[in-house]
């Protein structure tokens, strides 16, 4: 089964190495949405009690998550348009390819690929928020189990919404109010990285990737009746 | 929507009595062109029993609260609210667990009403907490754990009902809404507690709606409030099920009929052509 | 024409005498379908079929559009439930979930859509397929060579491809799967001359092999050629026959006329 969602996961990066739609695309689009965000908030005023930072660059833990968390939707809603063309998931349904095999093999690939635009956006976030990163190891560790939750997620959600004429839609409404935790714990986090005020930085990533594994077994448990005869 | 008693003779009119029709909705409806029935008779009168003095009660025999005077009135409908919401949704739960099990109609359509009678309470329950908190707290809104995780409960049963209403065949439909009903349930356990975690060690628990002191006379008529809430819900309840029960068996004979024209289906494009060959 | 599957020897998937349960039927019915219906999105596309394949026939399917057949390949590679009536495909009955994920490893559809990855390259589809199907790897090279997908076509993205080019593509992947059951919808769509005679030597092959074949097709004169045997549908299933007095529902108004049954 593990081969089975490599071979999926292979497959999907091979794709887009020759499409290059996330790097093309959907890293633009974040690249854009931080920008937007520091225009919309006023750089002018400075938290009090913090170093002298400003208010762009107090929330930017939570704007740089949120960036991330918007670009995923396009990233998940890709990784399915895949198998949505050219009846390619009937095809894996006769090659008789275990659904949990599907399921953590295009959230894998999803994983692999956010993890780079998480790195790309998260410097470019660092220059214009003009962060420092105190203590690297958290971040690390926070953006892998974030990254596992989203992709993992995402997927079960978009097994839940195939082949719906509204399924671009109804994604973000189902997996939004679900990233709420893994927002907020993941920019916690992040903060704890970035600023180190509080100390319990390592529980927030402790609780993400508790909630890392938890979607992946939701999702790997539910894929097979999610796609029976759809 | 015509009634569903003429649809059914009509089909059986027409199809010489071949086609099956499912006869326990027949009896299920009997004489009544309605939802109702003694049971939802008997239960629509208890709470209009249990109304009445509940208004009277709440609004005048019990006094003005003393910390937070008239507004605390409000509880009497938020509270209830809050009971109602939570069973609806765990109501919500238990019939996705029991689909999945049994894979019956009932529980199907069970799930989606007690999430849709869930939604409009907690709907309520948010409209009804933001105002209460005006007076209280001095704004709409606060950033308490509990009004936020409930927002974001409201917007995942939200969902819940549109991906009921998926363009979808109808079995695969379902399915999904039941594996998303008990993962809802989950991630909502998992915001509830996710929030609380992070507000307790900022802020400490914000106002508290159940700090407020009840006895006596509020007591009295916040009991009154729940019978009411818990009745009116499960009224709601009951007639949103066979309301979906209804649409169900329409859909069947939908499909009769569709069954129907399919089979009788002609060669439209050849049969003209040979028409216009003859002539 | 000298059959590759020789030079491989390679047997075909499920005849090996281990796979017992595949071979539940005592006699050579290899599908049977009784009263079927089957749904499209709560659309009644098959409304109570009744058909029989038998091992090694070769079935013309043919039919007005939207008669049905494709749904009816779809329901015989298991992909699809049953909604009413009761079918068989190899011993594996169709209203049981468990025997239907055993029917698609052993049949084939070739479906109007063509089941690969644009983005990739005609080798690398096979190649996935072929994994995804757990079939050897060795067999891609000469398979690819027989249907003319080596040279300049093998790296070749699949979007570049003509729909002929695409079409031979996604037989090669039946190729060298070699089900039991072929199921091909429309094979000889979008293929040259040629190519539309390399489909009918890989059927035959393949039947030759042990395997049976039902395709659709609305080539009439190849499809008789190549065929043991030809099934009419109509309106979601077998065509019947007009009989005076049969009340017809239809969406226009029409006289009943009153011919004889051919």
């Amino acid at each position: 089964m593990i081969r089975d969602a490599l071979l999926i996961a292979r497959k999907d990066l091979r794709i887009e190495l020759s499409s290059k739609i996330i790097f093309g695309q959907v890293l633009p689009f974040s690249l854009l949405v931080l920008i937007l965000f520091g225009l919309a908030i006023s750089s002018d005023f400075v938290v009090a009690g913090s170093e002298n930072r400003t208010v762009l660059e107090q929330v930017a833990p939570g704007l740089f998550w949120l960036s991330i968390v918007f670009s995923s939707l396009f990233a998940i809603t890709r990784s399915f348009s895949l198998e949505d063309k050219n009846g390619n998931l009937d095809a894996l349904r006769m090659a008789g390819i275990d659904p949990a095999s599907i399921f953590l093999g295009k959230a894998l690939a999803i994983t692999i690929l956010m993890a780079f635009l998480e790195i790309v956006v998260g410097a470019l976030a660092a220059v214009i928020y003009r962060s420092s990163i105190l203590d690297i190891e958290i971040l690390a560790a926070t953006l892998a189990a974030a990254t596992f939750c989203i992709s993992m997620a995402g997927t079960l959600y978009a097994g839940v919404t195939a082949g719906s004429k509204s399924k671009d839609t109804l994604l973000p409404l189902l997996l939004l109010p679900t990233m709420a935790p893994v927002l907020l714990i993941a920019t916690r986090s992040t903060e704890a990285a970035l600023f180190v005020e509080d100390q319990t930085g390592w529980g927030w990533t402790i609780l993400l990737t508790v909630l890392a594994f938890l979607y992946t077994g939701m999702g790997m448990l539910t894929f097979g009746s999610l796609m029976e005869e759809s | 929507m015509t009634d569903l008693k003429s649809i059914v003779s009509d089909v059986d009119n027409i199809s010489g009595g071949v086609l099956s029709v499912d006869h326990r909705s027949q009896e299920f409806f009997g004489e009544n062109q309605t939802t109702g029935s003694k049971v939802t008779k008997v239960i629509g009168f208890l709470a209009f029993l249990a109304l009445v003095p509940f208004i009277f009660f709440a609004l005048f025999v019990a006094g003005p609260h003393t910390e937070q005077g008239e507004a605390a009135r409000l509880l009497f409908i938020h509270l209830p609210a809050v009971a109602v919401t939570y069973l609806s949704f765990f109501g919500t739960l238990v019939s996705s667990i029991m689909y999945l099990k049994n894979r019956t109609k009932f529980w199907d359509l069970l799930g989606g009403a007690t999430a849709e009678v869930g939604v409009i309470f907690c709907a309520l329950l948010l409209f009804s907490g933001s105002i209460w908190g005006k007076p209280t707290w001095g704004t709409y809104w606060q950033w308490d754990p509990r009004l936020t995780s409930t927002a974001v409960l409201f917007v995942m049963f939200v969902g819940y009902l549109a991906v009921r209403k998926m363009d979808i065949a109808q079995e695969a439909r379902s399915r999904r809404a039941a594996v998303l009903g008990i993962i809802s349930f989950l991630n909502v356990i998992i915001v509830h507690y996710s929030i609380d975690w992070w507000r307790g060690l900022h802020q400490g628990r914000t106002f508290d709606s159940t700090e407020v002191k009840i006895e006596g006379w509020y007591l009295f008529s916040l009991a009154l409030g729940m019978s009411f809430f818990l009745l009116i819900g499960t009224f709601m309840v009951i007639h949103k099920f066979r309301i979906l029960w209804l649409e169900h068996q329409l859909a069947d004979l939908d499909l009769q009929f569709a069954l129907m024209e399919r089979r009788s289906e002609v060669n439209d494009l050849q049969d003209s052509i040979e028409l216009g060959d003859k002539t | 024409m000298q059959s590759f599957w020789h030079a491989l020897e390679i047997p075909l998937i499920g005849v090996a005498p281990e796979n017992k349960e595949d071979l539940n039927s005592s006699d050579d019915l290899v599908i049977e379908l009784n009263d079927a219906v089957a749904l499209l999105d709560n659309f009644p596309a098959l409304s109570g079929m009744g058909f029989q394949l038998r091992l090694g026939e070769i079935v013309h399917l043919k039919g007005p559009n939207g008669a049905g057949k494709s749904t009816l390949l779809s329901l015989c590679a298991g992909l699809l439930p049953i909604h009413s009536g009761s079918g068989m495909v190899l011993g594996n009955d169709l209203t049981n979930q468990t025997d239907r994920r055993r029917i698609r490893r052993l049949t084939g559809l070739l479906s109007h859509e063509s089941s690969l990855y644009d983005e990739l390259s005609v080798y690398a589809n096979i190649k996935f397929w072929c994994s995804a199907n757990k079939v050897d790897h060795e067999v891609i090279d000469p398979v690819m060579d027989r249907l003319g997908l080596s040279g300049r076509l093998r790296n070749l993205k699949v979007s570049a491809l003509s729909s002929g080019q695409r079409r031979r593509t996604s037989l090669a992947v039946i190729v060298c799967r070699r089900p039991r059951i072929w199921l091909l919808d429309e094979p000889y769509s979008g293929l040259d001359d040629a190519g539309q005679k390399l489909v009918d030597v890989l059927v035959t092959n393949a039947v030759s092999f042990g395997a049976t074949v039902m395709f659709t097709s609305h080539d009439s004169k190849r499809a008789q050629d190549l065929a043991t045997r030809t099934v009419e549908m109509q309106g979601g299933r077998l065509k019947r026959t007009p009989v005076v007095h049969e009340p017809i529902i239809s969406k226009s108004t029409r006289p009943i006329r009153s011919e004889e049954s051919a």
